[in-house]
Formats: structure tokens, C-alpha cells, sequence
């Protein structure tokens, strides 16, 4: 039993870690309907820079968590400029081209950022400096660390955020407005440049956040980090319905726990002849049985319905 | 029937190196005082050497690493303005990236070929070494492998193909039997990241496990590119084994290692030279502690030369060495010895030295045997202590290091170790043997 | 009229022996590591040409598209080579590898129907990936495909006897290995072309066309979109089941490392950079993209001392930086594709007003 509580356990905070960054898929498709596959690289840009503060400060005698509030406040603005950029110069002058071609410059932005941040912080990995408390608490004989619990509460915390800003603010109104129809949002006066740019700067923020998390948990960072990431996230941003935030959440968590439980248990279900290198083939597997049945993902309707 | 060739090509390849020092020997303070004085009458000759590793993509790090092992003894060697064949030569080093792509091994292989390489050190993995090999077999150029570990690659009967490292069979066969004597592991799990190399170690590991009469307890798996490996250490921590076996790399196992600390599992992890590295300790932190690993070659510092070549590793590049170098740069200058001895730089005419190799590199004494694998490579188990790696004791190893115990001091540990190790070399002889078998079934 | 067909034949012949010199010239001036990497480019534009015909004729978006590719290789490698004994000759293996590719198309097509763009790219993806991993797997309990370690020594291409990987002598010159490979592999890409140019103005063609446009009024025109569909991800398998069977008996090693998300990117690259849907864009795009990192690998250290006077940045970390930069410098500046279809551009300059 307490094995299984491990499970569930391990399987919420890989998924909350997914959630963090498919948040930020899920916020960019919602409003301009593209994948923005350079999303990872864009956490990845966010784990390096906050990396190298907190490495600057590790010894600096200031409390653990400071440093790392010090290295994630370098790291937002950075990936912000990043996002905004990205935008500018990749997506905003191929919005209305055909559909695969921002898809093409996605993929070269995210090779271009890989490339450089390779130039940058160099070839190898990187370690997190131990400046956190590694403290926890077991709870029915399995264990979780504080860090793990703020994750957890962090992406939810953040969802939640985000849902207010689009459901009860004049931005969010706005954005709503746009991803609805540009076009009639721009007659109705909404500045549809200033609103996607918006949604990249807080994409990109997320992204920062995600990346601090991810490399603080694994205590290990590398320029091709990202890609892997992104991956899982925008699986799982389509699981739960891309375009959609609780959905981005639910498919975040639902993907981590699939793959948690079904690298725990796959090998005892199937008789020993699966076993834990099928994590991922159980976890799309899943994928595609939910979409065969809702197309548009688990809580997709609202947005994706819009052709 | 095999001793006899055996005993006949080392007494050779022994008596061949007491001729080539007895000649090599006296030239170099005459070249010092000759060269300044008629520098015009000595044509040069320029041998190109191609290396090969991923610079680009998730193994870059290490791929660079295998570069510089090699530029190093290529760079080392143009300093000395050696003379090989009347001429004096200037090595030009070509480091090329197949991105761990076995096509853009091929690729790079045949741009080699056509730049008329006079030999080829590399490629890093196994999956681009052996399509590439098949190409310069038929180039007929040499070629030696610094890390490429897969059996497959010495079995396919190129006389072109080596390596300087011991394969995953040697390599897993040696940890197995430690694992299970030394560390006295009954209930183990064994993990694997479905990579060539991975996998190959840890199938060969679970062998000699089984056969020492232990028990695998889980067989789990993850990949190259994971970070989280909660789930499959919650299981295995169900099991309760006393010992971890990870068949993969350094960037998996420090990150595993902190994970199975957060996890409460007391059980300690082994694993083979891909995570035995310094990286290792910067990964995993203080959740490295007591972790063992196993290296092929004796460790660097034992080896005369070995701590020079860190230095200057250091000195010029900058930055530690990763895994690899050490390898590369060796098999570098077992590529240039063979030249040497052979006193030229035909890839014909060297390659029929490079059989005979009997060097004393900064890993090993290296030895190749009829397939072109290191023979009777000596293995190192290490333990994590304090944040580095502490050589525990080497198994196997040619059995005749000369000049060695005369050069170190502390050498009675290791004479001692290396008489244990006699008996663990007794079964790596039988295992040689057994791994021979199949590849001999399988030319006919 | 008899002009106009007397200039096309005149234009093929020219072409065709261009076709035919091209190794030579390629041979001779750069060395066999370029023809080398025009073998590798005709695969990729087989591949190309494949997946033109799901995601440009059929404008189903399909990330997964090297499985197929994977299945030829491995069937390939299993058919012929020591790891089961089998020695099968090719021209019985390339058919059934585009046979087997075609039923895995379908095997893929099937529960996809009802999705659309992204979810259909994730579903692909996701197959893409199950392929993969089983074929990385699978050498337990039954060793099939020897997982991670790859399937080695596989015999090469041989044609009535002779062997592809051996040079050969014909009216007393030499023609290394890469060169046969060369003349088999451009044989098989203008059949795929053919067979793709054919399928383009057929009636099939024109329904894939009317789905990609409108699913919903090609519905109502009577056309039986599942079938159709199906018969889209069947036809763009055989042609990547054909490459990769090509490509086993050329590299003789298979591994499941070839066939990455990457590779399946890399195609899809291809296709939308030469211009979706166009048959002599895509042709364009597939040799674009398997040249140009080549020719930045040769070229990136030249390049920096001519501009600077001084390599600032190792060759490798430029090659990928460019790559990507000339994939965003193509589509910001050719959003339909470098070559794309005459309609699709008048309809992208409509739009663009």
C-alpha cells in the first residue's frame, strides 16, 4: 500500500512539473491556435539562466530559498524578452500564412536556441547547487519533500491564477475576444499585436517558473532539456484539451500519474512480458484511446470546437 | 590451440618493441641538436588523423571530451617532430560530428575516406562505430575506437576495426562477479536506459549475477533522456534489493542517485564506466556517497603518465575530463606507435603493426587480440568516498606491467589486489574463451 | 503542339543525363562523400515524396511519419541477414516492406479518422514513437528486432548477382559502391515520383485534394472519406517502407536511434519548406534539406575565416545554428514553400491582402 501511495505520490508531482509547462502551450494555442514547439527550449533557457545566478550566489550566505527567488527573478524577465522576441520575429509575420509554416519556424527557433544555448553554457550538464532544504514528510509510509509539495501547489496555484486573469480581468476579456476572432476582436477595438504579445510575455514567465522548478527537483540542467519536455507537455496539453487551462492541468497530472503507475505496474499487469521501458507506449496509448473517444482532448470543447 | 599463437605474438610483439625503443631510443637528443642546424634537409610529410564523436546533441559533452583526448596526443606528437620513414611528419587532425546518427556516421566516414585519412580514432557509440567500420574496412584504413563497446563491432572481421576499451561483455562479466563476491549481493535490481551501451552492460551484468548466485529481483528501464526515475525506484524499493545495478550514463545515474536518497532506499548503486565519472559526484552530490563504479584500465593516477596527462588535459582545454579522453588520447598514440614501429604512415603498412601493440598508455598496457579487442583488459571497481572516486581494486590487466611497482610508490596495495585480481582473471580467461565461441560459429 | 512535346522530350533527355553525369561531376570535384550524401538524399526525398501525400495532397498533419521508413528497414534487416539466417533477395523484400508499411499506414489511419490537425499530429507522434520503442525493445522474451543493439552485417543490395556494396566494372571504369547505390536509388525515386505525379491527377488525387480543402463539403460531393483517408496513409507508407528498406541493404546496420522524432520532423521539414502538396517543390525541399547540413559541415570553417579572418565558433555548434536559421529565414520569407503549387500561391496572396 505505501508503494502505491509512492506512486501516486511520484506521479502528481511529475505531472504538476508537466502541467507548469504545458500551461504555457495550452495559454499560446488557445489564442493564435499555434503549437509553439520552441516552448521547451524556452524553459530550458529559463532553468540555464536561473542555474547560473543561483550558482553565482550559492556561496553567497544568503538562505537557500533567497538565492533561488534571486535566480527565478533573473530568469522571468529573461525568458520573457525571449518569448516576446520569438514572437516577433517568427509567428506574428506568418499569422495569417499557411497553417504548417509557423510550425517550420518553431522548429528552427527551437533548434537556433538550442544551438546557442549550447555556445553558452557549454556541452555539459549542470548541477544544481544543494542550497535547498531536502526536508519532507511521509505520509502513509511514502515520502514527498517540501520542494515537491510547493510544485504541486505552485501549478495548481498558478492555474488558478491564470484562470482568473482570462475569466475576470479586461485582458483576459480581451484575449478571450481574440482567440474567439481577431478580426472582429481588432473592430472592437481590442490591440490584437499587444494582446498576443501579452500572452507570450506570460507563457514565457510560466516557462521561467517551470524551469527553476524542473532543474531544482532533478538538481540537474542541459541545453537539450527542453525538448523532451515539451514533448511530454504538449501530450499533455492535448490529453487534457489544448486550449484549455483546468484541461492542460488535468492532462499534466493524468499524464504523470499514467506513467508512474503504469511503469509501476505495467510489468506485474501484463505477466512480466511488458515492463517499464513501455512507460511511454502505455502513456500514448492512453493518449490515443481518450481521443478516440473525445477528439478534442478530455475538457477540450469550448476552444478547439472552433475550427 | 589458441596459447600457442598468443605466446608467439606477444614474445613478437615484446621482442618488436625492445627493437623499436632500441632504436627509437638514441635518435631524439641528435633530431634536438641536428634540426636547428639543416632544417631543409628532411622532407616533411603531413598525415592527416580523422576523429570522430557527437559534438552536437544530448552526448556532445562527451564527444568533445573524445576529441580532445585525441588532439592532445595528435598535438603531443607534432611537438615532438617525430621522424617516421625518413621524412618528418606533421599530424593534421580532423575532429568531425556524426551527432550519434549512424547515417551521419557513414557520411562522415566516407568524407574521411575521401580526405585520405591515414587513420580514424573513434567513432564514441557503438551505433555509429560499427556502420562506419564497414567503410573503412574496405578503405582499408584503421581504425580504433576510444569507447565504442558493443561486441558486435570487433566480431564482424574487419582487420581494420579496434578498440581500447573493454567491451560490455568484459565489462559486465567483471562487475556481475564483483557484485555478487566482493559485495556479497543476493536480492539485486538492475536498470537499463534501452541504449546500446546500457542495455549491453547490464544483460551481461545480469549473467554473471545470475551466475554468482544471486537474485534479480526487478528488471526495470528507463532512457537516456529521463530525469525522473521515482516510479521505477518506488518499485524496486518494494523488492528490497541490497544492490542497484544501472547500465547507462553518468547525467541518468547522479540524478538517480539523489532520487533513490529521497526515496529512503539504503541499497547502493553500481554501475559501469559510463557513470563513473566526475560528473557523476556533481550530479548526484552528497547522495553519491558509497556508490560503486567500474572503469576498464587502471586507474590514472596509478599509471605513469596518468597524472601528467590530467594536467595537461586541464592546462589546455580548460575543463575536467569527462569519461572518454584518456581512451581516445590513448588510442592515438597506439595509432602512432604503430606507425612508428611500422616506420610509416601507409595505413597498408602500419596496419600490420597495430596487431602487435604492446603499449603503455595512460589506461593500460594495451594488448589487442586477434578480433582486435584489448586483451585481458584490466577493469578497475571504484568507490564514491568523499566526493570522488576511490579506486577499491583492478581485476584482470596484462599481467606483465613492467617498470610499474619500480615507479610507484604504494604499489604493495596494488601488487596485493592485483593477486586477488589473479583469480577474477582466471574467470575473465574462461569468459574470453566463451565469448569467443559465438564468434566463431558465427564466421563460419 | 509537336514543338511544345518535342521541347519536353528534349527537356527529360537533358535531364536524365544530368541525372545520370551527376555523380560523376559530384564524384570527381567533391570526393564519394558527396555522392554519398545524394544516395542519402534520394532516400529523404522518397521519404518526402511519401509524406507529401498525407500532410500536402491529403493535408492530414502526420508527425510520426518515420515509422514507416523504420518498419522497411527492419523488415529488411530481418529478411536478410544473420539474425534469423534468412537471406531473402530484394526485389521479394522491397514489395513486401511497402506492403507491410501500407497495412501499418492503415493500422495508424484507422482510429485517427475523426481527429483533426493538432490532435492528429499528437496521435502520429505518438505512434511515431510506440514503433520505436517496441522495435527497441522487442529483444525480450522472444529477440526479435536484437533491440537497442541493432541488427549488423546485413547483406547488401544485390541485383542478378551482383552486390551493391562492392565496386563494379563496366566498360573499363571503376563505380565504387555509392555510385551503384546512387543509380538503384534514383531508379526507385523516379518511380516515386512517377507514381506520386500519377496520383496526383487521378481521381484519388483530386479527393484527397477536396478532404485537405474541406472535409465537410468532400463529404457531401460523395466522396468516401474514411476510405480515402486510409488509402492516403497506406500510399505515403509504401513509399517510406520502399526507403527504408533501401536504406538497411545501403547502410548494412539498422538501430532504432535512425529513427527518431527528430527524422520525422526533419521529413515533415522538408515537405512544407519545398511547398506542400507540389511534387517538384517537395523533390526540391527533401534534396535541400539532406545537402544543406552536409554542405554547412564543409563549409562553416571557410566560411568564418573568410568573414572574420578567424574560426570564432567550432564548426559543429554553427552547422545546427544555421540549419535553424534558414528554416525560419525560408518560411518568413516564402511562407507556401520555397516552390510552391501555382494555385496555392495565388490563394496565399489573396489571403495575404
Amino acid at each position: 500500500m505505501d508503494t502505491f501511495i509512492q506512486q501516486i505520490i511520484n506521479g502528481l508531482v511529475l505531472g504538476s512539473i508537466y502541467a507548469l509547462v504545458a500551461l504555457g502551450y495550452t495559454m499560446v494555442y488557445g489564442i493564435l491556435g499555434l503549437i509553439n514547439f520552441a516552448h521547451g527550449e524556452v524553459v530550458m533557457i529559463g532553468a540555464l539562466t536561473a542555474l547560473t545566478v543561483i550558482k553565482l550566489l550559492a556561496n553567497s550566505g544568503l538562505p537557500g530559498i533567497v538565492v533561488v527567488l534571486l535566480g527565478l527573478a533573473a530568469a522571468v524577465p529573461v525568458c520573457m524578452a525571449l518569448g516576446f522576441t520569438i514572437e516577433r520575429v517568427a509567428y506574428r509575420p506568418l499569422r495569417n500564412a499557411p497553417r504548417l509554416a509557423p510550425l517550420i519556424t518553431a522548429i528552427g527557433v527551437s533548434i537556433v536556441l538550442q544551438q546557442l544555448a549550447m555556445i553558452f553554457w557549454g556541452r555539459s550538464y549542470h548541477a544544481f547547487p544543494p542550497i535547498l532544504p531536502t526536508t519532507g514528510r511521509d505520509i502513509g509510509g511514502a515520502h514527498i519533500t517540501d520542494l515537491q509539495i510547493v510544485i504541486v501547489l505552485l501549478a495548481a496555484a498558478i492555474m488558478a491564477g491564470l484562470m482568473l486573469l482570462v475569466n475576470k480581468t479586461r485582458l483576459g476579456r480581451a484575449m478571450r475576444a481574440t482567440a474567439e476572432n481577431p478580426q472582429i476582436a481588432g473592430l472592437m477595438g481590442v490591440n490584437i499585436n499587444a494582446i498576443i504579445s501579452a500572452t507570450f510575455l506570460i507563457g514565457s514567465a510560466l516557462a521561467a517558473v517551470a524551469g527553476v522548478m524542473v532543474s531544482a527537483n532533478y538538481s540537474i540542467a542541459h541545453y537539450h532539456m527542453g525538448f523532451i519536455l515539451g514533448l511530454k507537455a504538449f501530450t499533455a496539453a492535448v490529453l487534457g484539451g489544448i486550449g484549455n487551462l483546468p484541461g492542460a492541468m488535468l492532462g499534466g497530472v493524468l499524464l504523470g500519474l499514467i506513467e508512474s503507475l503504469g511503469a509501476g505496474y505495467i510489468g506485474d499487469l501484463t505477466g512480466g512480458f511488458l515492463g517499464s521501458h513501455y512507460q511511454d507506449v502505455f502513456a500514448f496509448f492512453v493518449l490515443i484511446l481518450v481521443l478516440v473517444f473525445r477528439p478534442s482532448g478530455l475538457m477540450g470543447e469550448k476552444v478547439a470546437e472552433r475550427a | 590451440m589458441r596459447f600457442p599463437v598468443k605466446t608467439i605474438s606477444l614474445a613478437l610483439a615484446s621482442s618488436l618493441v625492445a627493437f623499436g625503443c632500441g632504436k627509437e631510443a638514441p635518435p631524439p637528443p641528435p633530431p634536438k641538436a641536428e634540426q636547428p642546424a639543416a632544417p631543409p634537409a628532411k622532407p616533411t610529410v603531413t598525415v592527416k588523423i580523422g576523429h570522430v564523436s557527437p559534438l552536437t546533441g544530448p552526448q556532445a559533452h562527451l564527444g568533445k571530451d573524445n576529441e580532445n583526448g585525441a588532439r592532445l596526443a595528435i598535438e603531443e606528437a607534432n611537438a615532438k617532430k617525430l621522424e617516421i620513414g625518413g621524412a618528418v611528419v606533421t599530424f593534421d587532425f580532423m575532429g568531425e560530428d556524426d551527432q550519434a546518427d549512424p547515417k551521419q556516421g557513414t557520411t562522415v566516414a566516407q568524407k574521411l575516406i575521401d580526405a585520405k585519412v591515414n587513420g580514424v580514432i573513434g567513432h564514441l557509440n557503438s551505433g555509429t562505430t560499427i556502420p562506419a567500420s564497414k567503410l573503412y574496412s574496405e578503405a582499408g584504413i584503421p581504425q580504433i575506437s576510444p569507447s565504442a563497446t558493443n561486441p558486435k563491432y570487433t566480431q564482424q572481421g574487419f582487420k581494420t576495426a579496434f578498440r581500447v576499451m573493454a567491451n560490455d561483455e568484459q565489462q559486465g562479466k567483471v562487475l556481475g562477479g564483483y557484485a555478487t563476491q566482493q559485495l556479497a549481493g543476493k536480492k539485486i535490481a538492475i536498470v537499463d536506459d534501452r541504449t546500446a551501451y546500457g542495455q549491453g552492460v547490464a544483460d551481461e551484468f545480469e549473467k554473471a549475477a545470475v551466475a554468482g548466485g544471486a537474485k534479480i529481483v526487478a528488471r526495470e528501464f528507463t532512457n537516456d533522456k529521463a530525469t525522473d526515475f521515482a516510479a521505477i525506484l518506488t518499485k524496486i524499493k518494494s523488492k528490497k534489493p541490497d544492490l542497484v545495478m544501472y547500465g547507462g550514463m553518468d547525467a541518468q545515474a547522479g540524478p538517480m542517485a539523489q532520487q533513490l536518497k529521497k526515496l529512503g532506499i539504503k541499497a547502493k548503486m553500481i554501475f559501469a564506466d559510463g557513470g563513473c565519472t566526475t560528473e557523476f559526484h556533481k550530479l548526484a552530490g552528497d547522495a553519491a556517497e558509497g556508490h560503486y563504479c567500474s572503469l576498464p584500465g587502471v586507474p590514472l593516477e596509478k599509471m605513469p603518465g596518468g597524472k601528467a596527462f590530467m594536467d595537461k588535459y586541464k592546462a589546455k582545454f580548460n575543463v575536467d575530463i569527462q569519461l572518454y579522453a584518456p581512451y581516445s588520447y590513448d588510442a592515438a598514440n597506439v595509432m602512432i606507435d604503430a606507425m612508428k614501429r611500422a616506420n610509416s604512415v601507409e595505413p597498408a603498412k602500419y596496419l600490420v603493426e597495430l596487431p602487435k601493440t604492446a603499449f603503455d598508455g595512460v589506461t593500460a598496457r594495451i594488448t589487442f587480440d586477434e578480433r582486435g579487442d584489448v586483451k585481458d583488459g584490466a577493469i578497475t571497481l571504484y568507490q564514491a568516498k568523499g566526493g570522488k572516486w576511490e579506486a577499491l581494486e583492478t581485476i584482470g590487466g596484462a599481467p606483465a606491467e613492467p617498470a610499474q611497482p619500480a615507479a610507484m610508490s604504494g604499489m604493495g596495495g596494488m601488487q596485493g589486489m592485483q593477486g586477488q585480481g589473479m583469480g577474477g582473471m582466471s574467470g575473465m580467461q574462461g569468459m574470453s574463451g566463451m565469448s569467443a565461441a559465438p564468434a566463431a560459429a558465427e564466421k563460419k | 503542339m509537336s514543338t511544345d512535346k518535342r521541347k519536353a522530350l528534349l527537356g527529360m533527355v537533358l535531364i536524365g543525363v544530368a541525372l545520370a553525369v551527376l555523380p560523376f561531376l559530384v564524384g570527381k570535384g567533391l570526393g564519394n562523400s558527396w555522392v554519398r550524401v545524394l544516395d542519402f538524399a534520394l532516400l529523404y526525398v522518397m521519404l518526402a515524396l511519401g509524406l507529401n501525400i498525407v500532410v500536402g495532397f491529403a493535408g492530414l498533419l502526420d508527425l510520426g511519419y518515420i515509422a514507416f521508413y523504420a518498419v522497411g528497414a527492419y523488415l529488411y534487416a530481418l529478411l536478410a541477414s544473420p539474425h534469423f539466417g534468412l537471406h531473402w533477395p530484394v526485389w521479394a523484400i522491397l514489395p513486401m516492406g511497402a506492403l507491410v508499411a501500407g497495412f501499418f499506414g492503415v493500422l495508424l489511419g484507422a482510429p485517427t479518422l475523426r481527429l483533426r490537425g493538432d490532435y492528429l499530429a499528437i496521435v502520429t507522434l505518438g505512434f511515431g514513437e510506440i514503433v520505436r520503442i517496441f522495435m527497441n525493445n522487442l529483444n525480450a522474451p522472444i529477440n526479435i528486432t536484437n533491440g537497442p543493439q541493432g541488427i549488423s552485417q546485413i547483406d547488401p543490395v544485390r541485383i542478378m548477382g551482383v552486390s551493391l556494396s562492392k565496386p563494379l566494372e563496366i566498360f573499363g571504369l571503376t563505380l565504387s559502391s555509392v555510385y551503384l547505390y546512387y543509380y538503384l536509388f534514383l531508379a526507385l525515386t523516379l518511380l516515386v515520383v512517377f507514381v506520386s505525379i500519377r496520383l496526383e491527377d487521378s481521381r484519388i488525387g483530386r479527393a484527397w485534394v477536396a478532404i485537405r480543402e474541406d472535409e465537410i463539403a468532400a463529404k457531401a460531393c460523395g466522396i468516401d472519406t474514411r476510405n480515402v483517408k486510409l488509402l492516403a496513409f497506406a500510399m505515403g507508407a509504401t513509399f517510406g517502407g520502399v526507403a527504408g528498406g533501401l536504406f538497411a541493404g545501403f547502410q548494412e546496420f539498422v538501430s532504432p536511434e535512425s529513427f527518431g522524432l527528430m527524422e520525422s520532423i526533419m521529413v515533415l521539414c522538408m515537405v512544407v519548406l519545398g511547398g506542400m502538396g507540389h511534387i517538384p517543390g517537395v523533390i526540391l525541399g527533401g534534396l535541400l534539406l539532406a545537402v544543406l547540413p552536409e554542405a554547412l559541415r564543409h563549409g562553416a570553417v571557410p566560411m568564418q575565416r573568410a568573414l572574420f579572418g578567424q574560426v570564432l565558433l567550432d564548426p559543429e555548434s554553427l552547422r545546427m545554428l544555421l540549419f535553424g536559421l534558414a528554416l525560419i529565414a525560408v518560411m518568413l520569407y516564402r511562407p507556401a514553400g520555397l516552390w510552391p503549387e501555382a494555385r496555392r500561391k495565388r490563394e496565399f496572396a489573396e489571403k495575404a491582402k
